[in-house]
């Protein structure tokens, strides 16, 4: 395609993408670099059905002139990046030269909401992904070797928990894994224990979620890799089984190496997914025992009356560079490729 | 002739009733739009209005809805804003001043409150900013069966009683978790502390600033007096909010709650529940707290603001219209539905908890700008000490570096 007419053809596209996704995450980080004006508080008597009592509040004549001087508020540079709620430069330094080893060092970061969401991330993402995958794979191949009548059947139950809305899915294993639900109580009956609880417990907590997490993602995973199974050749196959190699062999020599290029781009797309989990944390009402960056930004942005714009676009930055490192591994192998083939 | 004279006067009788009832809406043909939350006080209030003023009024629409707070302020900033009045709570009324959006009401007060009494009038710095209809606060649900049962006498009055009775229930075998409170991460383990650590004398801030001050001996006392009750509660408890609660306490898993008495009457009434559970259903004070005689309990109103950014006719009909229910009529009708600030109220059983509270002693929710902050940042940080993971005292230190951290960003702290 001649350099021109690519231009034209690219055009509409990549307007798009300036004007609803990188311009949007430009101003998020600008407004990051800003916190709020010094508010200007007055104390005056306030009264009310319950008697008088001496309250504060803001004058906000004052603030609305500070406000109208400067509108994006104080230039903070990245002192938000830094602060306690996120990479907590200072705390860390500190707990780095109070602890006695690398043991303690862990546990103090771990009092730091930032880390502590991300280890849970982190974690969930490096099981969450591998699981989706493998079991994707074994799916599909299991699918594509029953009968022919019966495979329409078999993928439309494959597929029945991606066509489930998540909030409404994990709602409902919440409710299964409660106390008085059905899976929690016949758990306590079990191992005659009334007070297992699921979500009293964090690594249950995060087990339930990271099953959750791979129960709902599978199907993706697994219709990506039937299509592609579709496509594998069948001489090749063929040539494989008169020299005699067996299933597994097949599989491993012939399957996967023509899947390799699904494989990258599915898990391009777990990462990114798993590294932003937030429908299941809400639904599980899991919050006391795992966070991700991004119920950060949704309980930042909530903060009724004062949200908090320089914090929440701060973890979005954050995460999007989380998301960026996760997949450098993934793109440089298609990028090496990619230049195996062209050349 | 005597027939007729009795006719007269039955009309003139029945005149001067519709010209009692005919309520002042104000200016005519002009906007109302009234925004609150979906509960039945609030629905009975707007209701009310709509009736006496509709008619009168150019435009009347009510939005009520679940999770005003977080889109009010939002409505109210476009000039003309999105409604002309919100109802609002205390920690609503200073979320919506702090970006100036509600305007002083002693105007409108002189010339339409004549049924208002003094202290339904909120006002700050010397002017009124809202008008205030109903109370709410937390108290003490209790089940006399099933406290006689484990040989407890009476009901319990502090959280000392409530431990003991809770451990005789347990050890009789009746009950294994007797109690149940709102111990929801977030907004509720805030509120929870919040009720401790004001029954134990604590105050939030450094006096005149925005410096915090829970990390402190009333701190850790509120914390050991929460602990101990969270000992004979759920497992589950970090996840149970108000409905929670409530379908433990109407399924009868329950023997002594700490929750809303806006809750109270839709636990006395017959749906959700057993006759057993409701029969024996006994609402009091909340509980004192480490030896202290004031109930743990914050004090809440629900009350009339008028939005700032709106023609001043539209705002003068809306407070009309919304005072013209606030009358004596309301409570004959509603009288179940609320512990109203109205006159003409009087309490029924779903009202002895909140008024036992407030006689009590309980204080006010705080009025102060930054306390949702603090209030965010208690929700998240005390978490871990709930858990069993962290100290007290490292826990409040949590909290206070999480609150500075917030308030610097929001410009309440440098």
């Amino acid at each position: 395609m001649k350099h021109r007419t690519f231009f034209w053809f690219i055009l509409p596209t990549l307007s798009a993408m300036i004007l609803f996704i990188a311009l949007p995450i430009v101003s998020v980080f600008v407004q990051s670099l800003f916190i709020q004006h010094e508010q200007v508080l007055i104390v005056s008597e306030s009264c009310g059905p319950f008697g008088c009592t001496p309250t504060t509040s803001i004058d906000v004549e004052a603030t609305a002139a500070l406000r109208a001087a400067q509108p994006l508020g104080r230039f903070n540079g990245l002192g938000t990046y830094l602060d306690r709620s996120h990479l907590a430069t200072a705390e860390v330094a500190e707990i780095w030269a109070e602890s006695s080893g690398l043991g303690s060092f862990v546990s103090g970061l771990m009092d730091l909401k930032f880390y502590k969401a991300l280890f849970f991330t982190l974690t969930y993402t490096f099981v969450v992904t591998p699981l989706v995958l493998v079991l994707g794979l074994a799916i599909a191949v299991g699918v594509n070797n029953l009968p022919k009548a019966m495979r329409g059947v078999a993928i439309f139950i494959s597929l029945l928990p991606f066509l489930v809305a998540t909030i409404v899915g994990s709602m409902i294993l919440s409710w299964m894994l409660d106390g008085e639900g059905i899976i929690g109580a016949t758990l306590q009956i079990i191992f005659n224990d009334p007070s297992l609880s699921i979500k009293a417990s964090t690594s249950l907590m995060w087990i339930a979620l990271m099953v959750y997490g791979v129960w709902h993602t599978l199907p993706f995973s697994f219709i990506t890799f039937y299509a592609g199974l579709q496509t594998v050749p069948q001489d090749t196959l063929e040539a494989a089984r008169v020299d005699g190699a067996s299933k597994w062999q097949t599989m491993m020599n012939v399957v996967v190496p023509h899947l390799m290029p699904l494989v990258s781009f599915v898990t391009l797309m777990l990462l990114m997914d798993n590294f932003r989990v937030f429908e299941p944390i809400i639904s599980f009402q899991a919050e006391a025992h795992a966070q991700s960056l991004s119920t950060f930004i949704v309980s930042d942005l909530r903060e009724a009356g004062n949200p908090l714009y320089a914090s929440a676009g701060a973890t979005s930055i954050l995460t999007i560079i989380g998301v960026a490192i996760l997949l450098t591994p993934v793109l440089i192998r298609t990028w090496r490729d990619f230049n195996v083939k062209a050349h | 002739m005597f027939l007729k004279k009795i006719v007269l006067s039955g009309a003139f009788a029945g005149l001067m009733g519709s010209a009692a009832f005919a309520a002042d809406c104000g200016p005519s043909g002009k906007s109302v739009r009234i925004l609150g939350s979906d509960f039945p006080a609030i629905q009975a209030v707007s209701g009310a209005a709509e009736a006496n003023c509709a008619g009168s009024a150019g435009e009347f629409t009510i939005n009520l809805r679940d999770n005003t707070r977080d889109m009010m302020n939002q409505a109210l900033t476009p000039n003309p804003a999105e409604y002309t009045s919100v109802i609002v709570a205390n920690s609503t009324l200073t979320q919506l001043m702090n970006d100036d959006l509600v305007r002083p009401l002693d105007d409108y007060v002189a010339k339409y409150g004549q049924n208002l009494k003094p202290t339904q009038l909120i006002t700050i710095n010397g002017k009124v900013m809202a008008v205030a209809f109903m109370a709410n606060s937390q108290h003490l649900f209790s089940r006399t069966d099933i406290l006689e049962k484990a040989g407890v006498d009476g009901v319990p009055s502090s959280v000392e009683d409530m431990v003991a009775a809770a451990e005789k229930i347990r050890a009789a075998g009746v009950m294994e978790y007797p109690i149940v409170m709102n111990m929801k991460v977030g907004w509720n383990v805030g509120e929870v502390f919040n009720l401790f650590f004001l029954a134990n004398g604590g105050e939030m801030f450094k006096q005149g600033s925005a410096e915090p001050n829970v990390n402190s001996p009333e701190g850790v006392a509120a914390l050991n007096s929460i602990k101990s009750l969270l000992e004979y509660t759920h497992p589950d408890h970090l996840s149970h909010a108000s409905n929670e609660t409530q379908a433990l306490w109407e399924s009868g898993q329950a023997a002594m709650a700490i929750m809303w008495g806006s809750r109270g009457a839709a636990v006395l009434d017959a749906e959700g529940s057993t006759e057993e559970v409701t029969s024996n259903t006994v609402l009091s004070a909340a509980p004192t707290a480490g030896g202290g005689s004031v109930p743990a309990a914050t004090l809440w109103w629900d009350g009339i603001t008028i939005a700032k950014n709106i023609p001043d006719e539209d705002a003068e009909a809306t407070f009309a219209a919304l005072v013209s229910g606030l009358t004596s009529d309301l409570m004959e009708e509603h009288n179940d539905k609320a512990i109203w600030l109205i006159d003409g109220f009087k309490p029924g059983p779903a009202a002895a908890g909140v008024a036992q509270s407030a006689a009590g002693g309980a204080k006010p929710y705080p009025m102060i700008p930054y306390i949702n902050l603090m209030h965010n940042a208690l929700g998240s940080e005390l978490v871990d000490f709930y858990k069993g993971d962290e100290s007290a005292e490292d826990a409040l230190a949590d909290v206070e570096a999480a609150y500075r951290t917030s308030a610097k960003e929001a410009g309440f702290l440098q």
